[in-house]
């Protein structure tokens, strides 16, 4: 195997474990570049790459265009506030726009679940999903894989268990898909109103209570409350959530043993994780942020392959 | 396919300990040398090599491997992406002599791939070239190796093999020739 079974990078329910293996390996080999003096290669030099932001980011939007630059290929970076999106021009003629001027491959942030899957359909370009709604985020989940994967070793009969806003995150259905493909158990914790009810029929177990689902992991995932997508309240306060499902030092402590913690960012310090947990040296938030760089760089270099000159 | 040896065992071994002595010839006692095995063949070179120098030398030789996948002007021409192999580089090149080791000299393009890759570790104050086969008059850019273990004259559609006892089981160099009749 030396080349993805995809044509775009839509969700990891397309991935093969083949293709993670593939991307694994690949992002091996970029994490000993971007640590070298010059953290530079020229593979994607005659490529172009258009980042569309059509929602709020942060760290992603600067992972891609690190990764992108790192890979020497030439970035044009789009977003939503002050475009014409605002003046009422449609997805399809804002990007046809964009692909005018000869670009090749299109990263792009959505709002709206499936409109990465609709683009790819309707542009002649290849398409990296940064997140569209609520859907899913595939290289968040596969840069969070490869860094438990570095952490311990393999993802084989590891326990993972991903605590919070579920209902609301695109970064737990692409983590239980790829964690799920690579061998891992998968446990979902937080409110029963944050929790979808087709959990159970993704072979996910549930459970309500954080100290029983610490106790049965070896890598815990703290979500973020995503309140700018709740359009009702579904728990009473901040405070109560972060008094039964936020994680704290006594509760890590507690433990039988001692567990890897992770957060996809941005993080809510003193919400759903406390600030000496953040910065404890059993976490592994920062590595995260590393590792991104590297498995973007992976899924980039192997899409742009694919690309006919 | 013909085959045919260009050197045996023990041929290689001279050649080998010939190119060791020129090495040191330029570089006395590799105190500011570096050796540099290019992915995936050229390091089996620089093991032996090594080794050698360091009987012959009784110190520590710096040897590294580099990968130019990333750095090759073929990518997107080929049918499937090239998979990288290791690079193992744990010091700087900055202001070091640097010898490239590469088993085949061909076309020339897997070495300028290769200065393109040295060039992000550094900027080494030489960079020399050794390679154990020189195949003459194929070249596609104006590329020439410092040091030659052999050089022969091939056709474009033979093939030099560099075997190792380790790897293949027996030390040599192959030619293989398509038959006339093909």
């Amino acid at each position: 195997m030396n080349s993805l079974s995809v044509e775009h990078l839509i969700g990891i329910r397309d991935l093969t474990r083949e293709d993670l293996d593939l991307i694994f390996k690949t992002a091996d080999s970029f994490k000993q570049v971007i640590n070298r003096p010059i953290k530079k290669v020229p593979s994607l030099r005659d490529i172009t790459i258009a980042n569309l932001f059509f929602e709020n980011s942060t760290r992603t939007k600067l992972s891609f265009e690190l990764a992108e630059k790192r890979l020497s290929a030439d970035i044009i970076n789009f977003s939503a506030s002050g475009s014409s999106v605002k003046k009422g021009e449609t997805l399809v003629d804002t990007v046809n726009n964009i692909l005018s001027m000869k670009v090749d491959l299109v990263v792009m942030r959505h709002p709206s679940p499936g409109a990465a899957s609709f683009l790819s359909k309707k542009v002649n370009a290849k398409v990296v999903n940064a997140g569209d709604g609520t859907h899913e985020h595939p290289t968040q989940a596969l840069l969070d894989a490869y860094s438990i994967r570095e952490q311990l070793g393999s993802l084989e009969g590891k326990k993972v268990v991903i605590v919070g806003d579920i209902l609301h995150s695109r970064v737990a259905l692409s983590n239980i898909y790829c964690l799920q493909k690579l061998g891992a158990e998968v446990m979902v914790c937080g409110p029963k109103t944050l929790i979808p009810i087709h959990m159970k029929s993704l072979g996910v177990k549930v459970s309500y209570n954080l100290k029983e689902a610490l106790e049965w992991c070896d890598v815990a995932n703290m979500l973020r409350i995503q309140l700018e997508r709740q359009d009702v309240k579904y728990f009473p306060s901040l405070r109560e959530y972060s008094m039964t499902f936020g994680l704290t030092k006594e509760i890590l402590d507690s433990l039988s043993k001692e567990i890897v913690v992770m957060h996809p960012g941005p993080i809510n310090r003193g919400i759903e994780i406390t600030s000496d947990v953040a910065d404890s040296d059993q976490s592994i938030i920062l590595q995260q942020v590393e590792n991104g760089v590297a498995i973007r760089m992976a899924v980039i270099y192997l899409l742009a392959a694919q690309i006919e000159r | 396919m013909e085959k045919q040896v260009i050197l045996n065992a023990k041929h290689l071994e001279l050649t080998l300990k010939r190119l060791c002595h020129e090495l040191i010839e330029s570089h006395n006692d590799f105190s500011n040398t570096v050796i540099v095995g290019l992915q995936p063949r050229g390091i089996h070179v620089v093991e032996r090599l090594k080794a050698l120098l360091e009987d012959i030398l009784k110190k520590d030789i710096t040897c590294g491997n580099l990968d130019i996948t990333f750095y090759r002007d073929d990518f997107r021409r080929r049918e499937t992406p090239l998979l990288p192999s290791v690079t193992n580089i744990d010091f700087s090149l900055e202001n070091k002599d640097v010898i490239l080791v590469d088993d085949v000299l061909f076309t020339g393009r897997t070495i300028r791939s290769g200065l393109d890759a040295v060039l992000s570790f550094g900027r080494p104050k030489s960079v020399e070239l050794m390679v154990l086969i020189d195949r003459r008059f194929r070249r596609d850019l104006p590329i020439e190796a410092n040091y030659v273990g052999k050089a022969v004259d091939t056709l474009l559609s033979e093939r030099v093999s560099v075997e190792w006892k380790e790897h293949e089981g027996e030390d040599k160099i192959v030619l293989y020739t398509k038959e006339s009749n093909e």
